[in-house]
């Protein structure tokens, strides 16, 4: 069952470029996809597009059955409980500790704490962070911060997790270890990747499915691909 | 949705931040309060005023004298007259006999003056007691009615009172344009400080959205903090209103201008006025908040 089914998306920004032309594509359930292509090709664009922080100019963004183009502005929030989304830059809150940073997703959504409890300790657990729950976030590594990034966004345990370059500040080894820990999370949970990246290297040793884009065109949607220019 | 839990989530977070932010909230605060203070003075002194006019208008009478030499017919002629003014609600006559006795009775001195009098030294006349329907119409007819042939002289009210009701109306649309004023202040000063809350907060607010949290959720403390500046600001107002006023009411044992004037009896009116002092703090304070987020949360 698709999960996605993109349907001749175009997206220009308000700048007049266009960043994707007549996009066609659907992502199965359980996937694990990587966006690919070069600077400026519009691999983030397509992620923004999947969890509606941008509006396509035609088209339709089908997520999980729903109309993503067409969803109100005010409705927004229904979809995002929906997915998980983690960013190059980590984006934690320094003044909250790794427990309090991850539990602050499901405070934001009125869950109760008892259950919250349960829901982040099973995802740090799931990124391997059970021992550093009460550090703040300055005193971790690049690659710890990141997956305590990947906690909060799977705590709510999503069908969909949206990641942009989450290994674009790590070296080759701490990003091989956050390629597993997105891997273990495809397989136990079942949730759908999508990621988007520059990195061959993972691209290649991985084996799982490579969407390629090149200046805003799709140019190839290989099962078990590769980094190939 | 999880209201209660939500709600002390922003009650906590907008707290923070008017600690944080404590200058600036602190300017938004005093505003607060001068403005209150003053919405205070104005509450009390027009309630009081409202009071007293009531008072005056309920036994607010012209007083119409005949002329001595005046005959049935005549008198008959002036009620015909009095009846037909569209502002008179209603009179009472009474013969200058009726008012000797009615003053006899009033006094002993009355009487004992009265009685030295013969009939036709007495000062006292037939007279009408007219009532009106409209007090700030009360000049013009008496005028009307002193204009009727036989009537000697016409009194109505204290023309004082008349002056001081008109005095206070003036002085309370000026009340109303410095409030207006300072209200305006203030909740430019709101604005500004949850601007400054809402950009101390940017990032928190990004992830929020990124993780689900709904338009309210967001929204809600940046609306709380308005409220609690709101609320802080009515303290001393609130304060110096109870008490004042009920040192005021004590000093002047309760009546100004010699008894002319009868103040509010201080309970419950005191809560009523703090109430009125918070709940316009309060609405200040979210209207504030309220136009900040709109302005700058964009959502
Ligand atoms: N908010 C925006 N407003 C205007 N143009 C934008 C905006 N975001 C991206 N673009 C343009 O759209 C195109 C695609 O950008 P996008 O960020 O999707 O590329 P990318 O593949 O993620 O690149 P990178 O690998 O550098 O992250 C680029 O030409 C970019 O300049
Ligand atoms: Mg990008």
């Amino acid at each position: 069952m698709d999960l996605i089914r993109v349907k001749n998306v175009e997206k220009k920004y308000k700048n007049g470029v266009t960043a994707i032309y007549d996009l066609n594509l659907a992502i199965e359930k359980g996937s694990f996809v990587f966006v690919i292509g070069g600077s400026g090709s519009g691999k983030s664009t397509f992620i923004k597009l999947l969890y509606r922080e941008e509006k396509p100019t035609k088209g339709q963004v089908i997520v999980g059955g729903l109309d993503v183009a067409k969803l109100k502005n005010k409705k927004v929030y229904k979809l995002r409980r929906k997915l998980g989304i983690v960013f190059q830059d980590y984006r934690l809150l320094p003044k909250l500790t790794v427990y309090e940073n991850v539990a602050f997703a499901l405070e934001c959504i009125g869950e109760k704490k008892d259950s919250i409890r349960v829901k982040v300790l099973k995802a740090l657990e799931d990124v391997g962070l059970k021992n550093k729950v009460h550090e703040y976030p300055d005193n971790l590594s690049g690659g710890e911060q990141q997956r305590v990034a990947i906690a909060r966004a799977i705590v709510n345990d999503p069908k969909l997790l949206l990641c942009d370059e989450p290994t674009g500040n790590l070296d080759p080894e701490k990003s091989m270890e956050i390629m597993k820990v997105l891997e273990d999370i495809n397989k136990s949970r079942g949730t759908t990747i999508i990621m988007a990246t520059h990195d061959k290297e993972i691209v290649n040793k991985m084996k799982k499915q490579v969407i390629t884009l090149k200046d805003g065109h799709l140019v190839k949607f290989k099962q078990k691909g590769t980094y190939a220019e | 949705m999880k209201p209660i839990r939500m709600l002390g989530r922003s009650v906590r977070d907008a707290v923070k931040s008017v600690i944080r932010n404590f200058s600036l909230s602190l300017a938004s605060i005093s505003c607060i309060t001068i403005t209150l203070i003053i919405v205070a003075v104005a509450v009390v002194a027009s309630f009081n005023v409202q009071n007293f006019t009531k008072a005056i208008e309920k036994d607010m009478t012209i007083v119409v004298f005949v002329d001595n030499d005046a005959e049935e017919k005549d008198i008959e002629n002036i009620e015909d007259e009095i009846k037909r003014i569209a502002n008179v609600e209603k009179y009472t006559f009474q013969t200058k006999q009726e008012v000797k006795e009615m003053m006899q009775q009033e006094s002993e001195v009355f009487k004992t003056v009265l009685d030295t009098w013969t009939d036709e030294e007495s000062p006292l006349k037939d007279t009408f007691q007219v009532k009106v329907k409209n007090v700030e119409k009360i000049k013009k007819t008496a005028l009307k009615i002193e204009s009727i042939d036989k009537v000697s002289t016409v009194r109505y009210g204290e023309g004082m009172v008349d002056k001081m009701v008109k005095a206070f109306s003036s002085i309370e649309k000026v009340t109303y344009i410095i409030v207006l004023g300072l209200v305006l202040v203030t909740v430019f000063l709101i604005i500004n400080t949850i601007k400054l809350t809402i950009s101390a907060r940017r990032k928190e607010i990004g992830i929020m959205r990124l993780v689900g949290a709904s338009n309210i959720t967001i929204k809600l403390p940046f609306i709380i903090e308005g409220m609690i500046l709101g609320l802080f600001g009515s303290i001393i107002p609130v304060i110096l209103t109870t008490y004042g006023y009920l040192a005021f009411y004590k000093h002047f044992d309760g009546y100004l201008y010699s008894r002319l004037i009868e103040l509010i009896v201080p309970e419950p009116f005191i809560y009523q006025t703090s109430l009125i002092v918070v709940g316009i703090g309060i609405l200040v304070g979210m209207i504030g908040s309220a136009s900040a987020v709109r302005k700058y949360l964009k959502i």
